[in-house]
């Protein structure tokens, strides 16, 4: 069974959302990433996501984006991803892994090859920014052969037709993409959220994870009383970038996440009919 | 080889639905983005069929853009060279000097029919900026058009031109700071603010329906070259050559001469300081398949899938990938594509300059430059037709930066 299967399963019965934080691989530093994942698990992360570098990040705003070309110009590319991945799974063989990033690197490596490179390192999930579900059909295959899930991205704007399109491919979960524009522009209406997620639920039988604009322990806590899962990405990202060390970079995780996994614990779960009464 | 473009199946049906020529194009974008995509896509279907739409795109290209541009015969370089005669398509004479005014007439119309008030650009060299510009004043739309901070310091001339006709110049400054970068920087604006943005994309590159769509709207030259070739010359030219940065003049010609297949067509792609190095923009002669802004491409990049920074005297050219129907036509055969250094195009610009008194766009000059060297090896009785897509004026400090001259 796939580990993200089996994480959503535990967190059903445990009645926990999630907390998936997010980090670029490399960033500040190539010998940070790892320990700073062990800290963000020791912090109450129950899935991890990890940027793959990539150099034309068109979905992302300038904090990922600034972290993209940090890593790359320390000299992360792919190969070193996967050492990473390998690296983290010495310590920790329960922790989902999921790789975020942009279709080309894995054109180039090929399909075939990387799924089954991702799925010897220990990686459970893939999530291609660029590749929605009309062209996903190839890779889809070739990770379905590992065992690894294909995430897909569905937005506000995403039609009907395509939910039915996404769900006919996607695993592990959906990530609800809560902003129009890229990541961490801008903070998230979390009022017009629980309609959406139920939306999103009539079609698509997946736990339900919503990224995008999410910066405090307050906002994370709202989404958590809707959604599945809470992914944090470019306010974690933004404090990493401070940070001169592995030390501090493990402490800024730690210290960031601990009051958002906190902050969520204390958050009451509500349906949606509940939520569009309240706004 | 052309003659395999015999099995090839009629270009009407290309691309299909997925905007999909063969295994090119299609659409690798953020969800975020294909609503907005598949709304475009929707309009530009329903008023190329709508009589009122393009009766005043017509009536925009004649009187605003001053279509049709003539086909000149260069007598005294023809002469010089002793071989085939070669055949300038004058998009150079269009308002705003290049062929990019052609698309961005057809897509300001289409924002203002989709009922979008704001416009976007990428530009590269500036001339599609100045255009998307030019249309946005005509229009009275707000117009946001990005530029790389190196292309900004590049083509100063240009900026300044935006910004006489009210746009605003965004310079960004991430990545290698040109092109590519830029229309990184345009695609986060789309996606932020898709309600009420209309992007205006500049080249045949990008997510479907850009590179049919942007096709259709340059396919102008092409239809009026053709007609031109066959009422004053009495029959096509042997071969067609024009420069390919993202390729979007290089279509707009050949796409409706693709089914005679008499016609020979060569793309030429930017070999900077050369091809065996890594200072070229040649993504169709040195790159491989991969996918960049939303298409599946021949493109640059390194073993690790990065995109590259890329070379060329041109700022036009300097781009790592290419459109998806030029890369489908390398793979079928239907059209060659070769290397211009930045040498042999600045031969060309002066070329050009002193035998018939057209300064071209430094863009343009490679695709002079080649046609001059197959012209030379062709007889006297068969006829080259190059697309002089721009005018030099653009580029004459680039020109004298080049050759050490300071004002």
């Amino acid at each position: 069974m796939n580990r993200i299967d089996r994480r959503f399963a535990e967190l059903k019965r445990a009645g926990r959302v999630a907390l998936v934080p997010y980090v670029t691989a490399g960033h500040p530093q190539p010998q940070s990433t790892v320990p700073v994942l062990h800290a963000a698990v020791a912090a109450g992360a129950d899935l991890v996501e990890i940027g793959m570098p990539f150099s034309d990040v068109m979905a992302d705003g300038p904090v990922i984006q600034n972290a993209h070309e940090r890593a790359l110009a320390q000299g992360t590319g792919l190969e070193q991803v996967l050492d990473m991945v390998r690296d983290f799974r010495h310590e920790d063989a329960d922790t989902p892994v999921i790789l975020m990033g942009y279709a080309n690197p894995i054109e180039r490596r090929g399909a075939a090859r990387f799924s089954a490179e991702a799925a010897e390192a220990g990686v459970d999930g893939l999530l291609i920014v660029d590749c929605p579900a009309d062209e996903a059909d190839e890779l889809k295959a070739q990770l379905a052969g590992q065992g690894i899930h294909q995430i897909f991205l569905v937005a506000p704007t995403t039609t009907e037709r395509r939910l039915d399109h996404a769900a006919r491919l996607a695993g592990g979960f959906v990530y609800y993409v809560s902003i129009k524009g890229v990541t961490g522009a801008a903070s998230l209406d979390v009022d017009a959220l629980a309609p959406m997620i139920e939306k999103v639920r009539g079609h698509i039988d997946l736990p339900v994870a919503v990224g995008f604009g999410i910066r405090e322990p307050a906002q994370a806590a709202a989404v958590a009383a809707v959604a599945d899962a809470v992914v944090i990405g470019s306010a974690l990202v933004d404090r990493l970038d401070q940070c001169a060390t592995v030390e501090e970079a493990v402490a800024a995780s730690r210290d960031f996440l601990a009051p958002v996994r906190e902050a969520m614990d204390n958050s009451v779960p509500i349906h949606a009919e509940q939520a569009v009464r309240t706004t | 080889m052309v003659e395999q473009a015999l099995e090839l199946e009629p270009m009407e049906q290309l691309p299909d639905a997925g905007g999909h020529f063969g295994i090119f194009g299609g659409r690798f974008v953020s969800e975020t983005l294909m609503p907005a995509l598949e709304e475009l896509d929707a309009a530009w279907r329903h008023y190329l069929k709508d009589p009122d739409f393009l009766a005043e795109m017509d009536r925009d290209l004649a009187h605003f853009v001053g279509r049709p541009s003539p086909l000149y015969l260069a007598e005294n370089l023809t002469r010089q060279l002793g071989g085939a005669r070669i055949v300038l398509k004058r998009e150079d004479l269009n308002h705003t000097g290049a062929h990019k005014i052609n698309n961005t007439v057809g897509q300001g119309l289409l924002a203002r029919a989709m009922g979008k008030r704001r416009v976007i650009a990428e530009t590269g060299a500036g001339q599609h900026g100045v255009a998307s510009a030019t249309i946005a004043a005509r229009l009275g739309m707000e117009c946001v058009v990005y530029m790389g901070a190196e292309d900004v310091r590049r083509q100063s001339v240009n900026v300044y031109r935006m910004k006489l006709l009210g746009a605003k110049v965004v310079a960004v400054e991430s990545g290698s700071r040109t092109l590519k970068d830029a229309l990184n920087e345009a695609m986060r604006d789309w996606v932020t603010n898709v309600d009420d943005t209309f992007y205006i994309l500049g080249t045949v590159a990008g997510p479907h329906p850009y590179p049919a769509m942007v096709r259709d709207f340059n396919a102008i030259v092409g239809r009026e070259a053709r007609a031109q070739m066959l009422t004053e010359y009495g029959r096509l030219p042997d071969a067609l050559v024009a420069c390919v940065g993202g390729g979007s003049n290089a279509i707009g010609l050949f796409h409706p001469f693709i089914d005679d297949t008499d016609v020979a067509m060569y793309g030429v792609e930017a070999a900077g300081r050369g091809l065996s190095g890594l200072e070229h923009a040649a993504s169709l002669c040195a790159g491989r398949v991969g996918v960049l802004h939303g298409s599946r491409t021949y493109l640059l990049d390194d073993d690790s899938g990065q995109i590259r920074h890329t070379h060329s005297v041109s700022a036009g050219l300097d781009y790592p990938g290419v459109g998806p129907e030029h890369a489908w036509l390398k793979d079928s055969g239907r059209a060659r594509y070769v290397g211009i250094s930045d040498a042999e195009a600045m031969e060309a610009f002066h070329a050009l300059t002193r035998t018939e008194g057209i300064m071209p766009a430094l863009e343009s000059a490679h695709a002079i430059a080649y046609g001059m060297k197959l012209a030379a090896e062709l007889p006297k009785d068969q006829i080259v037709l190059v697309n002089l897509s721009g005018r030099g004026d653009k580029d004459i400090n680039t020109v004298a930066e080049v050759e050490g001259i300071e004002f």
